[in-house]
């Protein structure tokens, strides 16, 4: 890209006042260092829930044994169905990116249909999301009104990996933690584009002559996919 | 009201036709790339459910090597971070990189020690 970014010039200029010394505009800058401080809590999270795991590696369950179901079907499809979610995600990530795309090119029309698919990817997340928890919840019975044996902070229904030994109690704790921090971020991201996207209809990003805001919030929302990425790995499949 | 003061940077902001042609093209392969790499990672998942041992810490280390990858597409692709200032890229990504391997180093060791003393103790 041949921008301010990538231009050559000289540290004394850079770095001599009057200008971004990193060449990116004020709101970019601080929704980095907000994305930063935000992985930092995911990332405590995650390393704590690694931690767990390995104080408790003889009773941690092991989630292909769990998360096998499917809507709309009985048959045993391990992982298929978070394999789903992550999927969604990233198509509505990369909705996202070409929707900042065509705000380079001052193509309205094309930001609004992007940025629209991009709200449903991320509605369609938070649904499938509720559905997992609800599958979840209800245990290895898949009942969700018997509520002595359903899954909460406070018990784990599921067993160790030998089948035979109670799993960890923090396995359901981190479960609802990890998933439930990221799906609040899924859910505000959905609002904030939404938010976005009705100013694009109004216009505004056209009267203001680009269209940064959109990459703004399109930062977030590829961190929101980013974060899954990694509970994908951490809780899912390891 | 109308501020003087502040020099708005709106930088890379706009690029024509052409250059948005080639950065769709980019698009479609990153979101290939990280379709097949979570379609294999499930694969995986499945075929080495009651691996142990040697065998699943290898497979646990491929997980991570593939998740850093995709990070390091979405990061640096989507979110146009390779197309920064170099400056920018390190002021964001070395403190992060830097505290998260401390904070790894100090919980992991502390958790295999835990994890002895559990096995010690019977708890």
């Amino acid at each position: 890209m041949a921008g301010e970014a990538t231009k050559a010039i000289d540290t004394s200029t850079l770095w001599g006042g009057g200008r971004s010394p990193f060449s990116v505009s004020y709101g970019k800058m601080m929704m980095w260092f907000f994305l930063i401080s935000d992985a930092l809590t995911f990332g405590g999270l995650l390393v704590s829930l690694g931690f767990m795991k390995m104080k408790f590696a003889d009773t941690w369950p092991k989630s292909e044994q769990i998360f096998y179901h499917f809507p709309g079907t009985h048959a045993h499809l391990p992982l298929a169905y978070v394999a789903l979610m992550t999927f969604i995600l990233i198509v509505s990530s990369v909705t996202m990116v070409l929707a900042v795309e065509a705000g380079h090119r001052m193509d309205r029309k094309n930001v609004i249909l992007w940025l629209g698919l991009t709200v449903v990817g991320g509605i369609f997340f938070l649904g499938s999301q509720a559905w997992e928890w609800a599958s979840y919840i209800a245990g290895p019975d898949g009942d969700l009104s018997t509520w002595a044996d359903n899954a909460s902070l406070a018990q784990n229904p599921y067993f160790a990996a030998d089948g035979v030994t109670a799993g960890a109690v923090h396995y359901t704790q981190f479960f609802f933690f990890v998933t439930g921090f990221h799906g609040t971020h899924v859910f505000s991201g959905v609002v904030i584009n939404f938010i976005i996207l009705l100013n694009v209809i109004k216009g505004t990003y056209e009267k203001r002559g680009h269209y940064e805001m959109v990459e703004k919030v399109g930062l977030y929302w590829h961190f929101v996919d980013l974060v899954w990425v990694f509970v994908f790995t951490f809780y899912y499949l390891i | 009201m109308e501020r003087d003061d502040i020099i708005e940077y709106s930088l890379d902001s706009h690029h024509d036709e052409e250059t948005g042609k080639k950065i769709r093209k980019k698009i479609v392969f990153v979101t290939v790339l990280l379709t097949v790499i979570t379609a294999f990672e499930v694969g995986l998942g499945i075929i080495a459910a009651d691996f142990a041992g040697f065998q699943w810490e290898m497979v646990k280390w491929t997980f991570i090597v593939l998740t850093l990858i995709k990070a390091a597409y979405i990061v640096l692709s989507f979110m146009h971070l390779g197309d920064e200032r170099k400056s920018l890229r390190y002021v964001i990504l070395a403190p992060y990189a830097l505290f998260l391997i401390y904070l790894m180093f100090i919980l992991f060791s502390e958790a295999s020690v835990l994890f002895g003393i559990r096995q010690l103790l019977g708890l």
